[in-house]
């Protein structure tokens, strides 16, 4: 092989260049997040399992059906029917963006643009 | 979650949403059976066309158009952008001669000349902004409403150069820092998209009437004009109504009572 | 191939250089654009939403189609004249197509939503369509132009199969700016673009501006290095651009015919606005009648045959078309559009400093694009002469 060394050297570089988030997280110990839950409230829209792994796709389909498909209404598992909107359903418990949303988003470094457009509850406060 | 038990619950949902819906008809204004026995069903609105009647000559006082133009603006959480030219105004108040410039103006009186007419998106029957929009960010609903979804608009501003009315608005300038309040009911927008007159379908959907007409106090008119016997057609027939540049061919759905 | 363009003389590299540095300060124009909003960045408002960028939309495509009638004659009537221009001409097509797309992207309020256009795809939206010919007519002239200058630089002829890419370049070459003159002419508010002409013009226009263009690079490539497409091709090539701007002349008197014989005062009043000003406002009329003056100029200097044969004379002509069009095509279509507005008065419209920065930028892509290929282009040929005068 020509220039072994130096091929070397750029497979070398090339390596450390690609486990970057390994070294700027070493020594970082993190708990597991834990968002603030509403006090007065206990159940959600659906149960915490489905939401935590669901939430995304639930918000998705409330916004294709309230939009496009001209829908209000959306009827969980228990059937109990909820208006599917952010900020009149979800935010009316989850008060706070920054103590339940954004504990579990900075940590998994997800930042959806949603709040550029949909107002976080302290957001009116101020 | 599969797909089977999804479809299980949509129609499960139909059905239990048109029993609450008729139960709570008490609250509705206006030709509430009406509008309640078009959404009976969710996501079927066929037969209904939403138009809007608004009669000029109600309109006196700068207050009169004010507190219309501010319950819209104030409920979907419309900036106010001191930049004119560059200003979001959802619904606005314009002279006869901007409302209306093919319309002949040297003889007529000076009383309709001086007159201030409301200005908004006329959610036409063959909208240009509609066959234009490269993403269907805007695009006509079964009911009539000319909807517009904010997550899709990629702010080409194609919808912009057809409209024929300049019923849509651009974000130049992002519209947080010029709310002095926020309804946290209804989202703002962001910078770089397109926005405009929704006929307050959420409003709608949910059997309320839309805030302009609301606030209003009975001198805008509003229902489907497919049923003969509402109101809407009833003041339509029994007055002189004109619409913006009907020679283009878009059919307008907001009348003006002249 | 593509080391060939590593190897240059210092005004190479700085050109190069110079063009990447107008990009790097776009950027940030750009990204100002996005933080600011487009209020400050750009002259945009209300009653005008497409300007000047959206023109060089216009005036580009236009440009890019130019090779068309060059690779017509080459491919299809064996104009053997035009062996060496072909090349250039795709070349300048690849630029141009990528100036147009370019043009358009930057102007979104959403670009990072731009793939939109192609999950939702929406037939009857003239963008979508505008977004499909344009990136196919790239993928043709950079396909095309490239194999058969690899075959040469090899030595090989053309594999067959490229005869089918050859010809659906040029039938798709047009289709660029008619879906483009369409994007304006459909509009039923719009009635300075409200006419059936609108995309014969830009037809016309294409055929006189990108060739113009095409010669004034190709003798510049003449002055810079051995590469000459000969005395024949450029006259050939001069008489197509003036024969398509006596058509494009021609188009717009029918234009103004239509406008102050019906009377039609939503007609009349664009004219009016670009030509002599109206309600006291005449912005842009200073930039009309230049364009007019050039278009004079251009014409009598393309026209007679002395002048046409005399290179100075025929550089002047075209630097003077391909201006005319471009004030035409990339300003006073977009504002004369737009004004009077939809309420029938004027609101003006500037272009601002992001605005233009921006675009400069984009224009410094294209020509980095063009100024690459062609650097290839120049190499490859210069290795085969050099093989031949050995070989004699």
């Amino acid at each position: 092989m020509y220039n072994t060394g130096k091929v070397l050297i750029g497979i070398f570089i090339f390596i450390i260049f690609f486990t970057i988030p390994f070294w700027f997280n070493l020594g970082k110990v993190r708990a597991l997040p834990k968002p603030e839950l509403p006090k007065e409230e206990k159940k959600c829209v659906e149960d915490t399992e489905y939401m935590r792994a669901y939430h995304m796709k639930l918000l998705h389909e409330w916004r294709t059906k309230k939009i496009r498909k001209m829908q209000v209404y959306y009827m969980n598992q228990e059937g109990k029917l909820y208006i599917m909107s952010l900020q009149r359903t979800c935010m009316k418990c989850h008060t706070s963006k920054d103590k339940f949303c954004d504990k579990c988003h900075e940590v998994v470094v997800t930042h959806p643009d949603c709040w550029k457009c949909h107002i976080a509850p302290e957001e009116v406060r101020k | 979650m599969s797909i089977k038990r999804r479809d299980f619950l949509k129609i499960v949902g139909y059905g239990v949403t048109g029993t609450i819906l008729s139960l709570g008809g008490g609250f509705i204004i206006g030709k509430g059976s009406e509008i309640l026995a078009m959404i009976d069903k969710q996501g079927d609105k066929k037969g209904v066309k939403w138009a809007m009647v608004i009669d000029t000559r109600a309109f006196k006082t700068e207050e009169d158009f004010e507190a219309v133009i501010q319950a819209c603006h104030r409920a979907h959480n419309v900036p106010n952008i001191p930049d004119k030219i560059r200003e979001v105004k959802w619904i606005w108040v314009d002279t006869f001669e901007r409302a209306f410039p093919t319309a002949e103006t040297e003889y007529i009186s000076e009383e309709i000349k001086k007159r201030k007419f409301l200005l908004l998106c006329n959610h036409c029957d063959d909208p240009p902004c509609v066959r234009v929009c490269p993403v269907q960010a805007t695009f006509k609903r079964e009911d009539g409403i000319v909807m517009q979804d904010m997550h899709r608009c990629i702010g080409c501003k194609f919808c912009m150069a057809a409209c024929p009315y300049g019923s849509r608005n651009y974000n130049f300038y992002p519209p947080r820092e010029y709310l002095s309040s926020m309804n946290p009911e209804f989202p703002t927008r962001t910078l770089g998209v397109v926005e405009k007159c929704i006929f307050c379908y959420h409003r709608l959907d949910e059997g309320k009437m839309p805030y302009c007409v609301e606030a209003s106090q009975g001198k805008m008119f509003f229902g489907n004009l497919n049923d003969p016997e509402s109101e809407v057609r009833k003041v339509i027939s029994e007055n002189i109504v004109l619409v913006r540049k009907p020679e283009i061919s878009t059919k307008p759905k907001v009348f003006y009572i002249i | 191939m593509v080391e060939k363009a590593l190897k240059g003389g210092l005004k190479y590299w700085l050109w190069l250089l110079f063009l990447a540095s107008l990009i790097v300060i776009a950027f940030f124009a750009w990204q100002y654009e996005h933080h600011y909003g487009a209020g400050v960045a750009t002259g945009l408002h209300r009653d005008l939403t497409w300007g000047f960028q959206i023109g060089q939309l216009a005036f580009f495509v236009g440009v890019a189609a130019s090779a068309v009638p060059v690779v017509l004659s080459y491919y299809l009537h064996n104009y053997k004249e035009f062996s060496k221009l072909t090349i250039l001409a795709e070349f300048m097509a690849v630029g141009a197509v990528m100036i147009a797309m370019l043009s358009v992207f930057v102007v979104m309020g959403q670009p990072t939503r731009v793939f939109n256009v192609l999950l939702y795809p929406t037939p009857n939206s003239l963008i979508f369509w505008d977004l499909v010919v344009l990136s196919t007519y790239l993928f043709l002239n950079i396909l095309c132009g490239w194999m058969v200058l690899h075959s040469y630089y090899k030595e090989a002829p053309y594999p067959s199969w490229l005869k089918f890419f050859i010809y659906w370049a040029i039938i798709w070459g047009p289709s660029i700016h008619i879906v483009t003159a369409f994007l304006l002419q459909g509009l039923p508010g719009r009635h300075y673009w409200l006419t059936a002409i609108m995309a014969a013009r830009f037809l016309a226009t294409a055929f006189s501006a990108g060739p113009a263009l095409l010669i004034i690079l190709a003798i510049l490539i003449k002055k810079l290095t051995q590469f000459d497409v000969g005395e024949r091709a450029l006259q050939t090539v001069a008489k197509i651009v003036i024969y398509a701007f006596i058509i494009n002349l021609l188009l717009f008197g029918f234009e103004l015919f239509t406008a102050f014989y019906s009377g039609i005062h939503s007609h009349i009043a664009p004219f009016l606005y670009l030509f002599v000003g109206y309600e006291g406002h005449s912005e842009w009329v200073p930039f009309a009648w230049i364009s007019m003056i050039l278009a004079a100029i251009g014409l009598i200097l393309l026209l007679i045959p002395y002048t046409r044969k005399k290179e100075t004379t025929l550089v002047l002509g075209c630097f003077a078309i391909f201006f005319s069009v471009w004030i035409e095509k990339g300003l006073l279509l977009m504002v004369g559009g737009f004004t009077p507005n939809v309420f029938e008065t004027v609101t003006p419209y500037y272009p601002a400093l992001p605005e233009v920065l921006i675009q400069t930028g984009v224009w410094a892509v294209g020509f980095l694009v063009i100024t690459i290929l062609y650097k290839i282009t120049i190499e490859v040929f210069k290795s085969k002469e050099l093989v031949v005068k050995l070989k004699k």
